[in-house]
C-alpha cells in the first residue's frame, strides 16, 4: 500500500501519523471538540490547527481582502490564515491555542461558508483592489459614508463579538528579577542557567507551550540536547519558567511587559517586571518566499512542515515538493520521506532552482519550477531564509543592520548596558555554539545585574551563516498575509512615489497586519529595494514596536481594585431602599422613592441627609490664615472663634476651582469642607502651595473626610429636633446663629462638629460625628424626630433645593473656562487683598469684561423643563449659552433652571430662547434672582 | 515605566506620582505683566534635553519632589526634597 494510499485510508484523523520522538501529544488521552459544527477528535497536547490538518482540513479562513482560501503558513502563534472563533472569542490564535474537551471552534472572516465564499467575488476584481484602494474609493461623496462602512464592516476581518461574553478572570503581577530572558530556546535556556549559576534570580520567558525553540522539532541529537537543558533548568531553584507567555516589550528602565497565559482560571496576566538586565533570545523566525500562488493551502515554510510532523504527528500533505536553500529545508525533507510522505522533488535554490508558482483549485495541486517542468504535489515547503525579531533590541535605541552575506537584518551596536541579545538574533551555529553564547551572555547579565565586575566572562562570538538572499521569485504573489498584499501592490506604490519604506508601510499596510510584520516586513523591504534600484540596506527597515503579541484590554486593565466608597450610614439606606448614584469613588442614595415628597419633608418639618462625602481637611498652625487668605477670592484674615464663612476658591487662570465653608473651631484649629468631588484635589492643591510656595508657613493638612460621618439636618423643625440630642451646646438662635459652628456631644457622643450652614436654604444644621458612631446618630436622630415628622432625603432632593435657592454646584454650572466673575459671587471676590490663587486673571478678567453670567431662568410654558446641557441660541441659531441645572421645583410648581449666558443676554426680564434636543425652541426669562425660593434668606437665618 | 528616586522611599513606578510640571517661579504678585505671568501658566520650555520639573509622589510620602530629568533618555540624574530644596539629595550610582 503506498503511503499516501495508507494516509488518505479513511481512518478519523487521516493525516496522523505513527508516533514521532519529540511528538507533544498525549495519544492516551483523546479530546472531541467542533469545527464549524461537526465534531473532531484530537489528543491532549494538539493546536486547534494541528488537530484540523490532522484530520484532513486545509483551509482555515479566508484571506482579509480577497477572501482567498488560507491554510497553514507557519504553525505558530503568527500563522496569519489560522485565526479562528472559539465560542464567544474572537480572534484566537489557532495554530497556538491547545484543543480542550468541547471547545466550538467555528471559522472566521468567511461569508456565508468557509467552502462557499460570496466574498470572494472580490478576488474577480482583484485587480481593482490595489495598494491605497480604500484610500482612493471611499472618499467621496461624504453622505454616502455611513454606506461605506457598512460594507467595509461586512468585510473586515475578525470574529464576532457578543455582548453577553462573561467577564474573563485577569491579573497583575509585580516582579523584581535580576535578570529577565526572553526566549526559551537553547540559547535562552542556556542564558537562564548561565545568570543563575553566577548567582542572578531569572524569569525565563518562553512564548510556546514549552522551552526549546526549535530543538523540539529537531533530530534525535538535538531532542537530547533539550532534555539535558530541560533537566538543569528545572534543577537550578533561581529560574522562574513562564511558557505560553511572551515579552510585549521594553519600557523605561528595563520595565519589561510579559503577557502570561498559562495560569489556571485566569485568562491573562501582565507581569511587570523592573528587571535589571534582560536578555533578548527571540531566535529566528523563517521568511516566505514570494512567487505566484504562495497563499495556497499546501504552501507553507520549512519550520511549519516540521513542526506539524515531529511536535504532532500530522503529516502536511502526501506528495511533497520542497524548495530548500539551507540546511532546515534539507532537514525537512529528510523527515518528510522518514514519516512516510513522498518528497516529489528537492529544488535546491543554492544550485540557482526555482519555484516560479504554485497552482490549485482551492488549494495546492501543482508547482511549476523554474526551468518549465510541472510537478504534481499537495505540499511545497519553502526553505529561504529567516527573519530576526528584533523588537526588544529596537526598543532599546538599537537599529538593527542589513547584513548582506546572510540576507538578514542583525543587531547593531546601539545596546544599553541592561539589554543583552543571544541566539539565532546574534548568530548562527550548531546547538553546543547556541548554548555556549547563550550561557556565556547569561552570566554576563548577571555579572551586570549584581554589580559585579563582569570582566571575567567573556562571550565567544557566534556570527550569522552566510545565506543566498531569496525574497521574491520571478512571479508576483503575496507579501503580507494578513493584510493581503502583494508584491505587485507594493511596486506600484512605489511607482506612486511611496518609495520610502515607512510611507510605503503606511499607505499599503503592509506589515500592519495582526502578524505586525514578523513575517512580511524584509519581504517587503526587499520588494521595495527591487522597485527602486536601491540595495536592501539602502532602503533599510521599519522599527519593529511593542507589543510583540496582542495584549488584551483585559490584562491591561488587571485585577478591578478601586476602591469602592461607602458612609457608615450604608446599611440603613440598603434597608430603606435608598436608589443608589454613583458619584466618583462613592455611591450614595439619590433618593427613597420620591424626591418630590423628601423636598416637602424638609421645606415642611425636619429631614436628614447623608452628605459623609463632603470633602473635610482638618487645618491647623499659626498661618492658617494667611493660607485660607490665599487659597479663597474672599478674605480670612478676620474670623472669630465659632464662626465658619463661605468662601470661593479659583485657580492660577482664574478659573472656579470649588467652594465650601470653613469653620474656626478653635485657637490655630479649623475644618474645611470642600466639594465631594474636589475633597482629593483640594488637598494636593493645598499641599502643592504649602511645599512649593510657603515652605515657611506653619500648617499642618489633614484629610478627615472619612474620619467623620457627616449628616445635615435640615428644616423648619431641625433646632427642635437639635434640642432633644445635644446637651452641651446653646442652641438658641441668639447664642448659636447663622454661619457658626460649635463642637459638643450629640446622642452623647462627645467630638461632634455641628455647623449652621445650609445648602437646602432652610434652618439646618451640618454634623460631623466621629465615622464610627455615624449609623447610631443617623437612626437616634430619626428616632427623637418621629414626631416631628422627621425623615429623609437623597441627594436628588436637595439638588432640587438647592436650585431653588440658586446655589451653584461647581463643575456643573461651572466649566473648565468659567472664572470667578460670572457665577454670582462677583462680590466676595476681593481685589484689595494683596494676592491669593488667580487674582491676576481676576483683575483681567474684569478689565476685560464680556464673559459668560450665571443667571436664572425661568421657561414661559412653567411645565417645560429644558435638559441641562440644551443649548441657547439667538435668531440665527448662534449659540449664546447653555442651560446648566434643570429641575421641577416641587416648592414653585414649575420649572427652574440656571444656565450660563452671554453678557447681553444677563439682565433682569430678558427673554431668551432655548434649543432642546429634540429640535423645538422654547422660550425663557431671566429671573431678577438666582434664588427662586426665599430670596431674602429668612428661613435661613430662623 | 519611569523609575524615581523618591529622596523619601526609595525607587518607585512614576505611576505612584503626580507629574506636576516644570519648575517655574511665581511672578511676584502685584506687578505681573500678562506675558510673564502667562508664561507661568502655560509656557513650557520643554527642552529636548534635561530639564528640573516637580513631582508630587501621592501614593507614597506625600511629598512635592524636584527632579533633573533628560526628557530624551528619560533617566533622572538627581532628585531632591521639595521643601528644604538643596539640603539633601539623592543621586544615582
Amino acid at each position: 500500500m503506498s503511503t499516501a494510499k495508507r494516509l488518505l485510508s479513511g481512518r478519523p484523523t487521516k493525516m496522523r501519523i505513527t508516533s514521532r520522538p519529540g511528538e507533544v501529544i498525549d495519544r492516551s488521552k483523546p479530546v472531541r471538540f467542533t469545527w464549524n459544527g461537526r465534531e473532531k477528535s484530537a489528543f491532549e497536547g494538539d493546536t486547534i490547527i494541528s488537530a484540523l490538518a490532522a484530520s484532513g482540513e486545509r483551509v482555515f479562513s479566508r484571506s482579509f481582502k480577497y477572501h482567498r482560501p488560507r491554510g497553514i503558513l507557519t504553525a505558530t502563534f503568527h500563522d496569519p490564515g489560522c485565526s479562528v472563533q472559539v465560542g464567544d472569542e474572537p480572534n484566537v490564535r489557532g495554530s497556538h491555542r491547545l484543543v480542550t474537551a468541547g471547545m466550538k471552534v467555528t471559522a472566521q472572516n468567511v461569508w456565508p461558508s468557509l467552502k462557499l465564499d460570496v466574498a470572494s467575488a472580490n478576488r474577480a476584481a482583484g485587480r481593482f483592489i490595489g495598494a491605497g484602494f480604500y484610500y482612493k474609493t471611499f472618499i467621496k461623496p461624504e453622505r454616502l459614508w455611513p454606506t461605506y462602512e457598512k460594507v467595509l464592516q461586512r468585510f473586515a476581518p475578525g470574529g464576532r463579538v457578543s455582548a453577553d461574553s462573561p467577564h474573563g478572570s485577569y491579573d497583575k503581577r509585580y516582579a523584581h528579577p535580576d535578570v529577565v530572558v526572553a526566549g526559551g530556546g537553547p540559547a535562552g535556556m542556556a542564558a537562564a542557567l548561565g545568570a543563575a549559576e553566577a548567582g542572578a534570580r531569572v524569569m525565563l520567558v518562553e512564548e510556546e507551550h514549552s522551552l526549546g525553540g526549535h530543538l523540539r522539532y529537531g533530530s534525535e541529537t538535538e531532542l537530547a540536547a533539550l532534555a539535558e537543558l530541560r533537566r538543569e533548568v528545572e534543577a537550578s531553584g533561581a529560574i522562574e519558567v513562564l511558557v505560553n507567555s511572551a515579552v510585549t516589550g521594553r519600557y523605561d528602565g528595563n520595565w519589561i511587559a510579559i503577557l502570561q497565559r498559562n495560569l489556571p482560571h485566569v485568562t491573562e496576566r501582565l507581569v511587570k517586571a523592573r528587571a535589571k538586565v534582560v536578555v533578548a533570545a527571540p531566535g529566528l523566525i523563517e521568511r516566505p518566499y514570494v512567487f505566484e500562488g504562495n497563499d495556497l493551502p499546501g504552501v507553507m515554510l520549512s519550520t511549519a512542515a516540521r513542526r506539524l510532523l515531529n511536535l504532532w504527528a500530522v503529516a502536511p500533505g502526501t506528495r511533497a515538493v520542497v524548495l530548500s536553500a539551507n540546511e532546515e529545508g534539507d532537514a525537512t525533507a529528510a523527515d518528510l520521506s522518514d514519516a512516510g510522505v513522498h518528497v516529489a522533488q528537492v529544488v535546491d535554490a543554492r544550485r540557482g532552482e526555482q519555484v516560479v508558482r504554485a497552482r490549485g483549485a482551492g488549494s495546492l495541486s501543482e508547482v511549476e519550477l523554474g526551468d518549465g517542468s510541472k510537478v504534481s504535489c499537495d505540499l511545497l515547503v519553502t526553505a529561504v531564509g529567516w527573519t530576526a525579531p528584533t523588537l526588544l533590541l529596537n526598543v532599546a535605541g538599537d537599529r538593527p543592520v542589513y547584513d548582506e552575506r546572510a540576507a538578514r537584518f542583525v543587531p547593531g551596536d546601539g545596546l544599553p548596558a541592561n539589554v543583552l541579545a543571544t541566539g539565532g538574533i546574534v548568530g548562527d551555529g550548531p546547538t553546543a555554539a547556541l548554548v555556549e553564547h547563550g550561557r556565556a551572555t547569561g552570566r554576563a547579565a548577571a555579572e551586570r545585574a549584581l554589580a559585579r565586575d563582569g570582566t571575567s566572562v567573556t562571550i565567544p562570538s557566534l556570527s550569522p551563516a552566510p545565506h543566498p538572499a531569496l525574497y521574491r521569485s520571478r512571479t508576483h504573489g503575496i507579501v503580507d498575509f494578513s493584510e493581503d498584499i502583494s508584491s505587485k501592490d507594493l511596486v506600484s506604490a512605489a511607482r506612486e512615489g511611496y518609495d520610502s519604506v515607512e510611507l510605503l508601510k503606511r499607505y499599503t499596510t503592509a506589515t500592519m497586519g495582526p502578524a505586525q510584520g514578523k513575517l512580511e516586513t524584509i519581504n517587503t523591504v526587499a520588494v521595495l529595494a527591487e522597485a527602486t534600484g536601491r540595495s536592501i540596506a539602502e532602503t533599510g527597515t521599519t522599527v519593529w514596536r511593542p507589543p510583540h503579541v496582542p495584549v488584551s484590554l483585559g490584562a491591561l486593565a488587571g485585577r478591578v481594585l478601586e476602591p469602592v466608597r461607602y458612609s457608615p450610614m450604608q446599611p440603613w439606606h440598603e434597608a430603606h431602599r435608598a436608589t443608589p448614584i454613583v458619584a466618583g469613588q462613592w455611591i450614595r442614595p439619590e433618593h427613597y422613592g420620591d424626591p418630590a415628597r423628601e423636598v416637602r419633608t424638609v421645606r415642611e418639618h425636619v429631614g436628614l441627609i447623608d452628605v459623609t462625602p463632603l470633602g473635610k481637611l482638618d487645618l491647623r498652625g499659626p498661618d492658617v490664615p494667611k493660607l485660607l487668605n490665599f487659597l479663597y477670592v474672599n478674605k480670612w484674615l478676620k474670623l472669630d472663634i465659632g464662626s465658619v464663612r463661605y468662601g470661593l476658591m479659583c485657580g492660577e487662570d482664574g478659573v472656579v476651582l470649588d467652594d465650601g465653608v470653613t469653620g474656626h473651631l478653635g485657637e490655630d484649629h479649623y475644618l474645611m469642607s470642600t466639594t465631594s468631588s474636589g475633597a482629593d484635589a483640594v488637598a494636593h492643591w493645598i499641599e502643592n502651595w504649602l511645599q512649593t510656595t510657603f515652605p515657611d508657613w506653619q500648617v499642618y493638612m489633614t484629610p478627615m473626610t472619612t474620619a467623620y460621618a457627616s449628616i445635615n439636618v435640615a428644616g423648619p423643625k431641625s433646632r427642635e429636633l437639635m434640642s432633644r440630642v445635644v446637651s452641651d451646646v446653646d442652641l438658641s438662635p441668639e447664642a448659636f446663629a447663622y454661619m457658626q459652628v460649635r463642637r459638643g456631644t450629640i446622642c452623647s457622643v462627645p467630638g461632634c462638629v455641628m455647623w449652621r450652614i445650609g445648602f437646602t436654604g432652610e434652618l439646618s444644621y451640618e454634623l460631623h460625628v466621629p465615622a464610627g458612631y455615624g449609623l447610631y446618630v443617623w437612626e437616634s436622630l430619626l428616632a427623637a424626630g418621629e414626631d416631628l415628622s422627621a425623615g429623609v432625603f437623597g441627594l436628588e432632593a436637595q439638588r432640587i433645593m438647592r436650585l431653588e435657592k440658586g446655589h451653584l454646584i461647581v463643575s456643573q454650572d461651572t466649566d473648565g473656562l468659567t472664572q470667578g466673575y460670572g457665577v454670582g459671587l462677583d462680590g466676595l471676590i476681593k481685589l484689595d487683598k494683596e494676592d491669593f490663587a488667580g487674582k491676576q486673571e481676576l483683575e483681567w478678567q474684569l478689565e476685560r469684561q464680556g464673559y459668560n453670567h450665571l443667571v436664572a431662568l425661568l421657561p414661559d410654558d412653567a411645565s417645560v423643563v429644558p435638559p441641562e446641557a440644551s443649548q441657547i441660541v439667538t435668531g440665527d441659531r448662534s449659540i449664546v449659552g447653555r442651560v446648566t441645572s434643570s429641575r421641577l421645583s416641587p416648592s414653585l410648581g414649575r420649572s427652574i433652571c440656571l444656565a450660563l449666558v452671554a453678557p447681553q443676554l444677563a439682565e433682569t426680564g430678558k427673554s431668551v430662547t432655548v434649543h432642546l434636543p429634540d429640535g423645538t425652541d422654547v422660550r425663557a426669562k431671566v429671573s431678577e434672582e438666582l434664588a427662586q425660593f426665599d430670596p431674602g434668606g429668612e428661613r435661613l437665618r430662623a | 515605566m519611569i523609575l524615581i528616586p523618591c529622596p523619601h522611599c526609595g525607587d518607585r513606578n512614576s505611576s505612584e506620582f503626580t507629574y506636576a510640571g516644570e519648575v517655574h517661579s511665581r511672578p511676584s504678585p502685584g506687578d505681573a505683566r500678562q506675558g510673564p505671568w502667562r508664561d507661568y501658566l502655560y509656557g513650557k520650555d520643554n527642552p529636548a534635553g534635561w530639564t528640573e520639573e516637580r513631582w508630587f509622589h501621592g501614593s507614597g510620602c506625600g511629598k512635592y519632589l524636584r527632579a533633573e530629568r533628560h526628557t530624551v533618555t528619560n533617566e533622572i540624574r538627581a532628585t531632591r526634597p521639595e521643601v528644604g530644596a538643596g539640603a539633601s539629595s539623592r543621586t544615582r550610582p
